[in-house]
């Protein structure tokens, strides 16, 4: 908390209630290992912005000593790094999420471990965020893991990348050392679906362009990362247009109330619309709205007009129609393909290697299915980028397959939407989570096949084109091939 | 065409919260929700009865009672389920009454892990719940920041923090075996600013324990507690004086420090809170027992 905000608070807090109240709600993802300084940077965005108070801190203190490596100063890292054995082996295994708040947003951060055997906690973590702050080392430069980790944020649809070159002050803040990596990387993200992507030279031991922006930089006239995040737009990307509500849950209190609970995946509905339901493809109008936010203690039925993404709401219909937990609910003007045969992009998460042709549940939204990979077109080495022929898929692997479930689904692809193009792989034996997928196309009929088209084999010289366009016309938005 | 209308955070983690909550009632065949009757239970509940308006949400309440809460909680948890009319379940552990276990006597430790692990235990054996939704967040503590929202428990209740399952966009994994259980959290997200705010957007009411007033206490352990009954022993009975103070969190009244404070109303809490130091589980005694104490605890079972 600055001094200015601290005064804020003191002078006038329902003045500053007024403030927070419109905050929006941002999710970022840290991706880097603990040696390019990604816990001190997490560190670093909590103890300036004080959301780390003093008990943390003593705490993070006493354990410097024990465990630190940061000799004099307080390792912030220390604040940030969670598990007991973690903290003993001085890296962070898994996942953890961390929470800050400025006047404008309130921050998810998904704090994940940058090591290749860790991949599948990075696309756990990546799997919720809108932008990924992608840590790299100004002494090192691009390196393989930043070639993977800018391959899964793509994979999972991060549109918004920014690049933190840390640890300038090793580097007297070579603008020169900055250039290159920026050149590097935007030479590297041609291959890849970012559209947007931001620079910034950093010391995040120092707190340069962290919070603040940095005397040291005179050259650099962009914002600092806070200043960033807090004006981001990113809006576009979060609201895909067609409306998609994936039915949760039935609602039925009593015979003259029957409702169907969900979120809105994506895209807005009013009172009337005509809807179909999937994959029935039964139609009928909506009798009436309600938005969980409107319920009070005092009134359980307040009715509103109209609702969006991604609101949590519950909506009735005209007829009475057969809907039930796992049935998407869709304009009528606006269905999305319905097909049992999809092609997608698939990541292994488990010690037990995917098998082809065995049976898995397949949750997608709210629907469960079974399903079989029946082919693996190709893994990816997301360290070069090549294509490789395999028969399995093991931990970590992430593969384009193609998937076959017992009963067709409404799906879009992951691209279109990322609510209602994405799922999980449980195995029916053990019921862990096996795996995630992203849908690539579904097949126009049962028996399609998935479209070919993607499948196209491009010449060098057609990648090269392609490369060229995307980086000198991004404004084109051209598709990676 | 609609104007789009911007979702505040707070709105965000409302939406977030309920469909958390649906996935509970529509996937689980005997889910239960944890009432601890503080701040975050109380929200908790608020976004039940939203889930399931108009209709009351499928699942019952639980409560651990150690028999040492404050006695103004037993209160207001009676009030708030039959006002809210959700069925309230209460169990205490029937051996530490039998050894009338105290905070006083045997310590924090013995008591916590008797009256209240091993009484959760108890009541979700005899229960049989397939899912235990829970108010913890995960700003609280470091080992709650890497906890899944649908937390897996083996049949003995126990949390491995090194296998837990992969949790990806808002899809949760709800499969178990027979015996065994999953935790849901559904205010994983939440920051203990959130909850203030939320609370006093939308008038969701609290014990007054959390509003400063003139409250009998006394120094116990380093800590100010308040002499809620004639258990406290005489000696410290003797030296217990009027202080105004509030309570950042609840539980235990002999384990919950009091901390002096004027903020009656709610802008004055958060303002107190967001000016202060210190995070809110420092009021707590059960936390400083040892280093990396919550992982344990909650290896072993605990919230």
């Amino acid at each position: 908390m600055r001094d200015r905000e601290r005064e804020s608070i003191d002078g006038d807090i329902e003045q500053y209630l007024r403030v927070h109240e419109h905050k929006d709600m941002l999710r970022f993802l840290t991706c880097g290992s603990v040696d390019d300084g990604k816990s001190t940077l997490i560190g670093r965005l909590l103890y300036d912005s004080k959301t780390i108070f003093e008990d943390q801190l003593e705490a993070a203190e006493s354990e410097s000593r024990k465990y630190g490596t940061t000799g004099e100063k307080i390792d912030l890292a220390l604040l940030v790094d969670g598990l007991q054995s973690e903290r003993e082996q001085g890296i962070t295994i898994d996942v953890a999420y961390r929470f800050f708040s400025t006047d404008k947003r309130k921050y998810i951060i998904a704090d994940t471990p940058g090591h290749e055997q860790y991949t599948r906690n990075m696309v756990t973590g990546a799997s919720t965020a809108d932008v990924a702050v992608i840590l790299i080392d100004a002494r090192k430069g691009i390196l393989t893991q930043t070639r993977r980790h800018s391959y899964i944020v793509s994979l999972l649809g991060i549109k918004h990348v920014i690049v933190a070159i840390n640890k300038m002050d090793l580097l007297d803040f070579d603008e020169e050392v900055f250039e290159k990596i920026r050149q590097d990387y935007e030479e590297l993200a041609t291959q890849l679906e970012i559209l947007h992507r931001y620079f910034i030279p950093m010391s995040a031991l120092d707190g340069d362009n962290v919070v603040g922006r940095s005397g040291r930089t005179p050259w650099y006239d962009g914002p600092s990362l806070l200043e960033l995040l807090d004006s981001m737009d990113i809006s576009a990307e979060q609201t895909p247009k067609n409306f998609r509500f994936p039915v949760q849950y039935v609602n039925r209190p009593h015979l003259n109330f029957r409702g169907f609970c969900g979120t809105i995946a994506s895209g807005s509905v009013k009172v009337g619309d005509e809807i179909t339901v999937l994959p029935s493809g039964r139609s009928t109008r909506v009798k009436s709205i309600i938005d969980a936010g409107d319920i009070s203690e005092e009134r359980r039925e307040v009715y509103r007009d109209n609702a969006q993404a991604p609101m949590a709401v519950t909506i009735t219909t005209e007829d009475e129609v057969d809907i039930s937990r796992g049935d998407m609910i869709v304009h009528t003007h606006n269905v999305p393909r319905i097909s049992n045969r999809l092609k997608v992009m698939i990541v292994w998460m488990d010690e037990t290697p995917m098998q082809i042709g065995r049976d898995y549940d397949i949750k997608r939204a709210t629907s469960v299915a079974t399903g079989q990979i029946e082919h693996i077109n190709y893994k990816v080495n997301i360290n070069s980028y090549e294509r490789e022929i395999v028969e399995r898929l093991e931990l970590n692997d992430i593969a384009s397959c193609r998937l076959v479930l017992n009963r067709p689904i409404a799906a879009d692809s992951y691209r279109q939407n990322r609510a209602t193009g994405s799922f999980i792989i449980i195995d029916r034996i053990s019921n862990n989570t096996v795996g995630a997928g992203m849908i690539v196309d579904v097949a126009r009929r049962e028996q399609d096949k998935v479209p070919a088209a993607e499948e196209r084999e491009y010449s060098d010289a057609e990648r090269e084109l392609n490369a060229y366009i995307r980086k000198f016309y991004p404004e084109w938005h051209c598709k990676a091939i | 065409m609609i104007s789009h209308e911007k979702i505040t955070h707070l709105k965000q983690l409302e939406a977030e919260s309920v469909h958390i909550l649906r996935e509970v009632a529509a996937e689980f065949s005997n889910p239960v929700m944890m009432y601890s009757i503080g701040k975050d239970s109380s929200v908790m509940l608020h976004l039940a009865m939203k889930a399931f308006a108009p209709g009351k949400a499928p699942f019952p309440l639980l409560h651990v009672d150690t028999k040492w809460k404050f006695h103004e909680m037993i209160e207001f948890r009676d009030q708030r389920a039959k006002k809210l009319g959700f069925d309230l379940i209460v169990h205490s552990n029937p051996r530490g009454l039998e050894m009338d276990i105290s905070p006083f006597v045997h310590g924090s430790k013995v008591h916590t892990d008797i009256m209240k692990t091993e009484a959760l235990k108890q009541a979700l054996d005899a229960g049989g719940y397939d899912a235990v939704i829970g108010g913890a967040r995960r700003d609280e503590e470091k080992s709650r920041a890497k906890e899944r929202i649908f937390s897996f428990r083996d049949r003995n209740h126990r949390w491995d923090p090194k296998n837990q399952r992969p949790e990806l966009w808002n899809i949760y994994n709800t499969r178990i075996n027979r015996g065994e259980s999953v935790r849901v959290f559904p205010l994983s997200n939440w920051t203990e600013l959130d909850i203030w705010q939320y609370i006093y957007l939308e008038k969701i009411p609290i014990p007054s324990l959390y509003f400063a007033k003139e409250r009998p206490v006394v120094e116990y352990e380093g800590t100010l507690i308040s002499v809620d009954d004639d258990r406290v022993p005489e000696e410290l009975r003797k030296k217990a004086v009027m202080k105004k103070v509030r309570f950042r969190t609840l539980g235990c009244y002999p384990l919950t420090g009091a901390i002096e404070s004027e903020a009656e109303t709610l802008p004055q809490i958060i303002r107190e809170m967001l000016l202060s130091r210190s995070s809110e589980r420092e009021g707590r005694l059960i936390d400083k027992d040892q280093e990396g104490a919550m992982e344990k605890k909650k290896v072993e079972g605990y919230f």
